[in-house]
């Protein structure tokens, strides 16, 4: 499923909405997660998962087809913990 | 880093102060947003938010595990793990605002 058949799919089900408040609120949900985790803040959504910033400390690296080594800077990058319903749901019928 | 939590309410409270719908819709959208891509993922095993990023069910393998108290070796399953791979623009903005 993509952003646009997501939009598609609420529509169906919110027929009183049009497309383009449809399309505002998808862009809301997600440049609200967004802006949270630029802020640092930790967003959970309970049932689905949580994002979190993990910090990702300086290192040596090496260019692969020199062999050089090159300083790579701290960076803080999202992270992803799927949620205990959905992760059962995905597994669900299994073992 | 402020270190708060954002949660369903608060995304409800964006939609409610952006688009201006009721705030029990505001919520039930929020809802549904995410039992869809749940749904989605479940049955097609990918979801692509542009802009965003994508959330890819990958499956895993049987494999051999260790209770880390115990030394003890217990088997993993196979089962279906959920990723989430954060798009280049999330992933710029989220490093553009190291200190």
């Amino acid at each position: 499923m993509t952003r646009s058949e997501l939009v598609r799919r609420l529509a169906k089900a919110h027929p009183h909405l049009l497309q383009r408040e449809i399309e505002r609120i998808v862009a809301t949900v997600f440049d609200t997660i967004a802006t949270a985790l630029v802020r640092g803040d930790r967003v959970e959504l309970r049932g689905f998962g949580a994002f979190s910033v993990r910090e990702r400390a300086a290192r040596i690296g090496r260019n692969p087809r020199t062999g050089e080594e090159v300083q790579v800077p701290p960076k803080r990058v999202p992270h992803f913990k799927t949620g205990k319903e959905l992760r059962e749901r995905l597994n669900r019928g299994r073992g | 880093m402020t270190g708060r939590t954002v949660t369903r309410a608060q995304l409800a409270e964006a939609i409610y102060q952006e688009v201006g719908l009721s705030r029990s819709e505001s919520a039930e959208l929020v809802d549904r947003i995410l039992e869809e891509m749940s749904r989605s993922l479940v049955e097609e095993g990918i979801v692509k938010i542009s802009s965003f990023g994508t959330f890819v069910v990958r499956e895993k393998g049987r494999r051999v595990g260790r209770n880390p108290k115990t030394g003890e070796e217990v088997p993993i399953e196979p089962r279906r793990v959920l990723v989430f791979r954060p798009s280049q623009g999330l992933r710029e903005r989220l490093d553009g605002e190291r200190q």
